[in-house]
């Protein structure tokens, strides 16, 4: 790496080149570039199948890329070692849409899970640690049921909590405020927040609530069809002439975006029965 | 399991299959084995959890099915003997097929029935929900946190149901022998002792450690291809119970003829 790039890498904590990746012949990533600058809310954006997730699993390691690099802290990790990306995990935290959360563990284990795997700390720090990021949450008198005890906001926090339990430098988001009434998301959007300003912990979330990305994000990443469309801060989103992404937050029902899927002439399919 | 793709025929799907156990299998050897030398203990308080979970709570029904067989085993082969006049040896010869046979395979299939349809619903379950996923995500292994505890607790668990899957076999054979079809008390004992030998028991013992590695084995990887939701996990179960009885009567039969021709 030349010097420009290792300035610019103090800033940026993950930088994505040219990430591609197909499935059965289904390009859902079509060379996304893009970075993640170190202390802010980075949302990615787009509709259903734009392929946010897959472009949220590559980041978390648990997809390998067909081409293209994803760069951590100027390291390429398509190219880590089972150690190496052991590591990086240990470093990161993620919330998953439904939580993930072990059914089989209370609240409290569920927490200190990766606490007890990584750690060497005694049980009764584990016990501090614990209340310390339910109280966080704000759901401290919770620790002793199990998660299928708890309402899907509740979850969504303790999950929240079990990501942040080894102080994660990154916390990736997948969908944090899918499925939850305004109230709680309006909890977690203050939340992620929070971390960010108070603890300067880089969130990148992956959604598709356009009122919550510009509520949190420092930049937003809109995605559709494997491709980046639009990139920069909330302002200049909102200003963006690109009729894809105007469309995308009116949410009319047509436009670039086609409302239908199907490829093939409406008149000619109907006609061939056979 | 996962849908036929285009141009793949049902040899090479279960080829596919027959790779990835096994690599699963290695995968597991790897966590269970050389993993632990290099500084990652063995999670034994799970170790514990399953061995009392498919070890200790199978015993009842291990033992109400072996104590019937031994029943069955003494009746119906008195009711041969009894033609020749030596209805003493069917103390002999149903102790022998239950150490040598019987036990290990009915534990087995009573096991299989159990723990195979319970470790691929609930690691299934966990791997639509992202559990697994999860674990992953955390650097948990998911090999190392799941499927090796439950490997070793059947390994360890499996051989101790047959030995008491043996002995209750026994009882109930004793008991309908020196009632039923009238053998002295003393004699059955000493017949059936004369007869069985040391290198029976082992030979039973060394199959349900093979047996517990298939249950074990299968019952996980039927997880870790489950595919769309609770439908994929219930016909993934049935497939796991199913394959598991298959395989096990086939390594049954294996080791059978290995012994049979070579100890």
């Amino acid at each position: 790496m030349n010097g420009v790039e290792t300035r610019q890498a103090q800033d940026v904590i993950i930088r994505v080149e040219d990430l591609v990746k197909t499935f059965g012949g289904r390009v859902v990533l079509d060379g996304i570039n893009l970075d993640i600058h170190q202390g802010q809310v980075t949302a990615i954006m787009g509709g259903s199948g734009c392929g946010k997730s897959t472009l949220l699993r590559h980041l978390i390691g648990v997809l390998r890329p067909d081409s293209g690099h994803i760069w951590v802290r100027g390291r390429d990790m398509t190219r880590f070692t089972e150690e190496e990306m052991e590591t990086y995990r240990k470093r990161f935290g993620m919330l998953f849409q439904g939580g993930a959360l072990l059914n089989s563990l209370t609240v409290k284990d569920n927490i200190a899970l990766p606490l007890r795997e990584h750690t060497r700390l005694e049980e009764k720090i584990i016990g501090m640690i614990v209340k310390m990021k339910l109280e966080l949450v704000g759901l401290r008198d919770f620790e002793h049921l199990k998660p299928a005890q708890l309402s899907g906001g509740m979850q969504k926090r303790v999950a929240l909590a079990r990501a942040l339990a080894l102080d994660p430098e990154i916390v990736f988001y997948d969908e944090p405020t899918s499925g939850l009434d305004p109230v709680v998301s309006g909890v977690i959007d203050q939340l992620i927040g929070d971390l960010s300003r108070r603890l300067g912990i880089t969130s990148v979330v992956v959604t598709h609530d356009t009122r919550s990305a510009f509520r949190i994000a420092h930049k937003i990443v809109v995605l559709f069809k494997g491709k980046v469309v639009a990139q920069g801060s909330p302002e200049e989103i909102r200003c963006s002439e690109d009729p894809l992404v105007q469309q995308f937050l009116a949410g009319s029902p047509d436009g670039p975006i086609p409302l239908r899927q199907s490829s093939r002439d409406y008149l000619e399919d109907l006609l061939d029965m056979e | 399991m996962s849908q036929p793709e285009r141009g793949e025929t049902p040899v090479l799907i279960f080829l596919k299959h027959l790779s990835s156990i096994y690599y699963l299998f290695l995968e597991t050897l790897r966590w269970t084995i050389l993993k632990p030398l290099q500084g990652k203990p063995l999670r034994v308080h799970s170790v514990f959890l399953q061995m009392d979970e498919v070890g200790v709570k199978s015993l009842p029904i291990v033992c109400l099915v072996s104590f019937f067989i031994g029943i069955i085993l003494v009746l119906q082969t008195a009711y041969q003997l009894e033609k020749f006049g030596a209805v003493n040896y069917a103390a002999s010869l149903s102790s022998v097929a239950l150490t040598r046979e019987l036990g290990p395979l009915l534990t087995a299939i009573v096991v299989a029935g159990r723990v195979s349809a319970a470790f691929t619903a609930e690691l299934g379950t966990m791997m639509v929900t992202e559990e697994i996923l999860a674990l992953e995500v955390m650097a948990i292994h998911p090999i190392a946190y799941l499927v090796v505890p439950r490997l070793l607790a059947m390994v360890v668990m499996l051989p101790c149901l047959t030995i008491v899957a043996d002995l209750v076999g026994m009882v109930g054979g004793y008991v309908v022998g020196t009632t039923a079809v009238g053998i002295r008390s003393s004699l059955y004992i000493e017949t059936a002792l004369e007869a069985m030998l040391l290198k029976d028991v082992l030979t039973g013992l060394v199959k349900s450690v093979v047996f517990a590695l298939i249950i074990a084995m299968v019952g996980c990887y039927m997880a870790f291809v489950v595919k769309g939701g609770a439908e994929g996990v219930g016909r993934s179960t049935m497939v796991s119970v199913v394959t598991s009885l298959i395989l096990i009567i086939l390594a049954d039969c294996f080791f059978t003829t290995l012994f049979y021709l070579f100890l």
